[in-house]
C-alpha cells in the first residue's frame, strides 16, 4: 500500500507509469471508465522538468467521472454525457493540479451519482475490491475501489447522501464528506444542491487531510463556499463521544455493530468517554431525503435537454422531441425515477405536504444535532447497516437500495462533516467502516481523531 | 395511501420534459408508488412551529463584484459541444 509520501520520493513519470499499469492489471473490477494516459504523461514530464511543483508533486489520482476534467470525456457514467469533452475543469481538480498532482483516470459511478452501489452506471457496475461478487457501494464506487486496489493513493468523490462514506466503508478506505460549503462544487455535475459536497478517499487520515486542505476554501465560482475554511477550525475539547442509539439497533448487522463497538473501545483507550445518545429524528431522515433530494435533482437535471450539449436523439423531428427523446435515451431508470418523484413532490397541490414539510422536518433534525453537539464532540455509529451486498441483490427494490444510506443521510441533510474510517473486517473478510460525525467546521479535528485511532493497535 | 396511476406517471413525465417508452412506465409507476408510500412516514411527524431549512450554513446573499471578465471558455468551444450549429447559433429542429 503506497501513500502520498511514498509517491513524492519517485519521479512523476514512474508514478504515472506504475498507476496506469496497476489500473490495467485490475481492469476486471471496472473501477475506471477511462484512463487519461496521454495528458498524464505530458504533465509528468513537465513536473520532472521542474515546471510544476507543490505538495502533491507527481502524485497520481483519479476523479469520480462527474468531475469535469481534461484528458477523456466527462460522462457522469451516463449515455447523456458519453461523448462530452469538457472545455473546463472543476475547481477541485485545478487546485490539486496546481500542487503537482496528476489525474490518471476517471472513476465509475452510478449515472449522475444516483445510487448506492455503482450498478446504475450506464457502462456496467464496479466490483467490490474484497469480493468481486459484491457491489463497490456508491455512488462513488469506482473511486473507492481505485484507492483500495492501490492504483492511486487518493481519489475524488462527491457525497450528497452517503456517496463517499458508504463505498469507503464497503472497501476499507478512509472517506471524507466535509462540512457543506468546504470545497467548491464548480465543474462537478450537480445532483442535490443543498446537500452536494466534494470529498476524497485515501488510505489513511493524514493523506485525506492533505487533500482536503488543498481542495477547500472559498471559490468565486461557487457562492456556497465558506471563507477561511481550513484555518478556521472547530476542536474537540470535551473528549466525549455520543454513540447514536438508532444506528446500533437490532436492524443493523450484528457483525457491523460489534466491529464499530471495537472502534469505540479504541477511543476509550485514548481517554475519550463514549455513551449512547438519542437521535429520534434519524427515523425520519430517509423520508426527508427522498423528498428534498429528488426535488433538487430533477431541477438540476432539467438542463440536459439535448440542445446545447450532451446526447441529442437521432429520432427527434421537432424541438419537443429533442427534449423528450434525448432525455429518455440519455437517462437511466434510476435517473427517471428521481426526476418523476421530484416533479411529484414539487407539483402544485403536493408542494406543502411534501417539500415544505420535509424542509421543516429537516430543521427539527438539525436542532437535535445541535443539542447533541452541546454535550459531545462527535457522534459515532456504523456507515451502513450491512457490509457490501451482492451484485443484483437490491436492484429490483429501490427502497431496500435506498436504506443502505439510512445512516449517512442525516449528516448530509444537516450539512455536517462526516468520515468513514476502516474499523475492521467481517469473518468472511468484508471491510466495515465506522462513521464519525462532527459539528460544523470540525473536519480537521475529525481527521486528527481518526489518525490518532489509527495508531491504536 | 396514495395510488399512482399510469396517467399520473405520464403527466409527471410531461412536466419533466421526458418521453417514456411504453415498457418502463409500469415499473416506474410501481416504484414511485412504493417510494411515496415510504416518504408518507412524515405524516406521523408534527412539524408545527418549525421553520423550513433551505440552506445549512449561515452564508447570506454572497455577491460577486460587478466586473467584466474574459470567459475561460470561448464561444467556439461551446458551440462545438452542440450537435449542430450554424453561423454562431445552435441549430435545432423546427419548433412548431
Amino acid at each position: 500500500m503506497m501513500k502520498i509520501a511514498d509517491y513524492l520520493k519517485n519521479s512523476a513519470v514512474s508514478n504515472v507509469e506504475q498507476a496506469i499499469a496497476r489500473a490495467k492489471e485490475n481492469e476486471d473490477f471496472h473501477a475506471l471508465l477511462s484512463l487519461t494516459e496521454e495528458r498524464a504523461m505530458e504533465r509528468a514530464k513537465k513536473i520532472d522538468d521542474g515546471e510544476i511543483s507543490g505538495r502533491l508533486r507527481g502524485v497520481p489520482f483519479v476523479v469520480k467521472d462527474n468531475f469535469l476534467a481534461f484528458g477523456a470525456p466527462s460522462t457522469a457514467a451516463s449515455k447523456m454525457l458519453e461523448n462530452f469533452d469538457s472545455p473546463l475543469q472543476a475547481t477541485a481538480v485545478e487546485k490539486l493540479e496546481a500542487e503537482g498532482a496528476i489525474c490518471i483516470g476517471k472513476a465509475n459511478l452510478d449515472a449522475f451519482a444516483h445510487g448506492g452501489s455503482t450498478e446504475n452506471s450506464a457502462f456496467g457496475p464496479t466490483k467490490n475490491s474484497a469480493d468481486k461478487a459484491r457491489v463497490a457501494g456508491g455512488s462513488s464506487g469506482g473511486s473507492a475501489v481505485a484507492v483500495a486496489l492501490d492504483i492511486v493513493p487518493f481519489a475524488l468523490g462527491s457525497d450528497t447522501g452517503g456517496s463517499i462514506r458508504q463505498p469507503a466503508s464497503f472497501n476499507g478506505v478512509v472517506g471524507v464528506k466535509p462540512t457543506y460549503g468546504a470545497v467548491s462544487r464548480y465543474g462537478v455535475v450537480a445532483m442535490a444542491s443543498s446537500t452536494d459536497t466534494i470529498g476524497c478517499f485515501a488510505h489513511d487520515a493524514a493523506d485525506a487531510s492533505l487533500v482536503m486542505e488543498i481542495m477547500s476554501g472559498q471559490d468565486k465560482k461557487d457562492m456556497t463556499t465558506l471563507p477561511d475554511f481550513w484555518s478556521n477550525r472547530v476542536d474537540f475539547p470535551k473528549k466525549k463521544i455520543g454513540i447514536i442509539k438508532q444506528f446500533m439497533s437490532d436492524g443493523v448487522d450484528p457483525e457491523v455493530r460489534s466491529i464499530v463497538g471495537e472502534y469505540i473501545e479504541k477511543a476509550r483507550q485514548l481517554g475519550y468517554e463514549a455513551e449512547e445518545v438519542d437521535l429520534p429524528m434519524a427515523k425520519y431522515s430517509m423520508a426527508i431525503y427522498y423528498i428534498v433530494m429528488p426535488a433538487e435533482a430533477s431541477s438540476n437535471l432539467a438542463r440536459y435537454d439535448g440542445v446545447r450539449y450532451g446526447l441529442r436523439s437521432s429520432k427527434a423531428k421537432t424541438l419537443a422531441e429533442v427534449y423528450g427523446l434525448s432525455r429518455d435515451e440519455g437517462f437511466e431508470a434510476e435517473n427517471k425515477r428521481r426526476i418523476i418523484l421530484g416533479s411529484f413532490v414539487l407539483s402544485s397541490g403536493f408542494f406543502d405536504a411534501y417539500y415544505l414539510k420535509a424542509q421543516k422536518a429537516r430543521t427539527l433534525l438539525i436542532d437535535e444535532f445541535n443539542a447533541l453537539f452541546e454535550k459531545y464532540d462527535m457522534l459515532i455509529g456504523p456507515v451502513s447497516p450491512t457490509p457490501a451486498f451482492r451484485l443484483g441483490e437490491n436492484i429490483a427494490d429501490p427502497i431496500r437500495m435506498y436504506l443502505a444510506d439510512i445512516m449517512t443521510v442525516p449528516a448530509s441533510l444537516a450539512g455536517l462533516p462526516a468520515l468513514s474510517v476502516p474499523a475492521g473486517k467481517t469473518d468472511s473478510g468484508l471491510p466495515v467502516g465506522a462513521q464519525l460525525i462532527g459539528n460544523y467546521r470540525s473536519d480537521r479535528a475529525l481527521l486528527e481523531f481518526a489518525a490518532e485511532i489509527e495508531g491504536v493497535k | 395511501m396514495i395510488a399512482i396511476s399510469t396517467s399520473d406517471i405520464h403527466h409527471l413525465a410531461t412536466l419533466s420534459g421526458l418521453t417514456l417508452s411504453g415498457d418502463e412506465t409500469e415499473s416506474l409507476r410501481k416504484d414511485v408508488e412504493k417510494i411515496i408510500e415510504y416518504i408518507n412516514l412524515l405524516d406521523s411527524l408534527d412539524v408545527s412551529g418549525a421553520e423550513p431549512t433551505y440552506q445549512v450554513t449561515d452564508l447570506v446573499n454572497v455577491g460577486r463584484s460587478d466586473d467584466v471578465v474574459a470567459g475561460e471558455v470561448s464561444r467556439e468551444q461551446l458551440l462545438a459541444l452542440a450537435e449542430e450549429s450554424l453561423e454562431s447559433q445552435i441549430r435545432v429542429p423546427k419548433v412548431l
